[in-house]
């Protein structure tokens, strides 16, 4: 019998709903893989014991026929999702002991749908990073390695604990927060789907905010199906955030029609630039010609500002987040550091309580803030943002459906690299930041493997609100690419090995 | 867009903006590092961004009203719960006023 970790979250349904096996069982063997994979750092706070109440009040309700469309699904939240009564730290030494007395609109919204969470799982600081070294927490490693090479692997960032544990067969599934790629580009380090909604799509509300005009939570899982479920238990409208967006959440797993004959796929030449390895390049290829087996048709596209995207976020992510973490001041949670005055108990808890990276992009969001910069780099950013937008609308326009991209320029690289250089490690989110942007939903998914044997994504860049489409491409072109393979950890029955 | 050097001054001004404390020794490497994002970001410049409006929000769509009622609130035992310090429901912080 195939191990109950093995099974995607289509299948454990399935499995649950005919009494083929309890939440409690389907849990449990989660814990054990949760225990026996601690050396992945994937988690920040296990609640193992949360999750065996969620499990029971599961079984029960599907006794009582009253099981919400995630029922007994074990799933890792994100550690920057607020958890009423849970720990929850953002990774940063400045949230220290900090417990909310509230739920997250999403965490909620899942809880509603009957899933149980498995833990808290480890991010970047603030979720700023692409490659989870940032966390105070420590480093995540990625269950994934290269062929005959031992070198620990990044998973990605900032969602990084969120896409070991999906991976690593320790959850089914994972929340993830996506500013400038978060979701998507650790989904492709380490083999996962991983959808970024169209902003407005879920709830902000109780997330800890990094940059409030992108921020934009998602599901992180093994199929598209699962994917289209998790978002329709997650996405809703919210009062309490003014940028949700008032419309009916569709049963996304209806999309799933796999026929996409007649759809209009954009590539954007200006994605194809210097430095993108050819295995990157010919695996887009790959994807072009399975769509096109699909019947669907392939036109060249222009974005033509989609160089000027970096810089334009790494603008504005940091102004918005050196305003969003000026609540962290050692008065109303956390850290307190003491001083001789307020002000300088201030600088003391925020020089202590911030790490390296959180502390760059605050001074840099300060500096391009302040008085006689603000027009020269933010407005002037905020300029380019429209130029960027309009472009994907042209494309729109013009009948496009979808457009299909890489999802980042490499494959998962070793712990440690590209970390001397915090521009090098900006590049990582070159593919991704366009759409985050623009505020249009992107989905990553696995396709293949490098020749160094780890997972390789591509990214399909949707409309605004039509999630839908975006999930019926990824599912015909999930069925082409048929990726099957595991980490080196996780045996072929699922299991995880001794070695 | 003319690009500014940060300078180790500079880091030390907008570190005491930001209320953020940055040991000396670590002054030097920032300013190098934030004058690199700087320069590599001035590359904005070359955009025409005549007539262009700045993006504001992504989601165009009409601000949702609500009368302006108190709906939530008044509890300040749960808001004061996180807090390093405090006392009767109040924040405590060091002393402000001499």
């Amino acid at each position: 019998m195939t191990q109950l970790t093995d099974l995607n979250m289509t299948q454990a349904l399935e499995g649950l709903e005919k009494g083929d096996f309890t939440a409690v069982e389907l849990t449990d063997a989660h814990l054990v893989a949760m225990e026996q994979q601690q050396g992945l750092n994937a988690f920040i706070t296990p609640t193992p014991e949360k999750a065996r109440e969620m499990a029971v009040a599961s079984d029960s309700r599907r006794q009582t026929g009253t099981a919400g469309i995630m029922d007994g699904i074990p799933v890792a939240m994100k550690d920057l999702f607020c958890t009423k009564g849970v720990l929850t730290t953002a990774a940063s030494h400045i949230l220290d002991g900090f417990v909310p007395d509230y739920e997250s609109a999403v965490s909620e919204n899942l809880w509603t749908a009957g899933a149980v969470m498995l833990g808290k799982a480890n991010l970047d600081e603030f979720a700023m990073g692409s490659a989870n070294v940032t966390s105070y927490y420590g480093t995540v490693k990625n269950p994934w390695q290269r062929r005959g090479d031992d070198t620990p692997l990044v998973p990605g960032g900032s969602s990084g604990g969120s896409a070991a544990a999906v991976a690593a067969r320790i959850a089914m599934a994972a929340t993830g927060t996506d500013t400038g790629g978060s979701i998507r580009q650790p989904a492709s380090f380490t083999g996962l789907v991983g959808l970024k909604p169209t902003y407005g799509r879920c709830s902000r509300w109780g997330i800890v905010a990094f940059a409030s005009s992108l921020d934009q939570a998602g599901p992180m899982t093994r199929t598209v199906r699962d994917a289209a479920v998790m978002l329709e238990a997650m996405a809703g409208y919210d009062r309490r955030d003014s940028t949700s967006v008032d419309q009916a959440v569709p049963r996304y797993r209806d999309a799933l029609s796999g026929d996409i004959r007649g759809l209009k796929i954009g590539i954007p030449r200006e994605y194809r630039t210097d430095g993108v390895p050819a295995e990157i390049l010919n695996l887009w290829d790959q994807g072009v010609a399975w769509l096109k087996d699909a019947g669907a048709q392939i036109v060249d596209i222009s974005l033509p500002h989609t160089s000027y995207a970096l810089p334009v976020y790494y603008i504005i992510a940091p102004a918005e987040c050196s305003s969003n973490l000026a609540r962290y001041d050692g008065v109303r949670y956390g850290l307190r550091v003491e001083g001789d005055s307020l002000d300088d108990m201030y600088e003391k808890t925020r020089g202590a309580g911030f790490g390296d990276e959180v502390q760059r992009r605050i001074l840099m969001g300060t500096y391009v803030l302040s008085a006689g910069y603000y027009d020269a780099y933010y407005n002037k950013a905020r300029r380019v943002r429209t130029l960027i937008a309009q472009d994907f609308h042209r494309a729109y326009a013009d009948g496009v459906h979808a457009i299909l991209a890489p999802t980042a320029p490499s494959a998962a690289f070793g712990i440690g690299e590209k970390s001397d250089d915090p521009l090098t490690m900006y590049l990582n989110d070159v593919f991704t930041v366009p759409a985050s942007l623009a505020g249009l939903p992107g989905l990553s998914l696995p396709v293949g493997l490098c020749e160094r044997g780890t997972p390789l994504g591509l990214q399909l860049i949707g409309r605004p609100f039509d999630e839908e489409t975006l999930l019926r491409i990824a599912e015909v072109m999930e069925r082409a690419a048929d990726f099957t393979a595991t980490p080196s950890g996780v045996s072929e029955n699922g299991g995880l090995t001794n070695e | 867009m003319n690009t500014a050097t940060v300078d180790k001054e500079t880091v030390e001004r907008i570190a005491r903006l930001a209320r953020i404390h940055v040991a000396e020794d670590r002054q030097d490497s920032l300013s190098g590092e934030l004058d690199k994002i700087l320069t590599w970001v001035a590359q904005l410049s070359e955009v025409d961004t005549e007539g262009v409006e700045p993006l504001t929000s992504v989601v165009v769509r009409v601000q949702p009203q609500r009368a302006d009622t108190v709906d939530d609130g008044g509890d300040a035992r749960r808001v004061t719960a996180n807090a390093p310090a405090a006392t009767h429901d109040f924040y405590s912080v060091p002393k402000v006023v001499e």
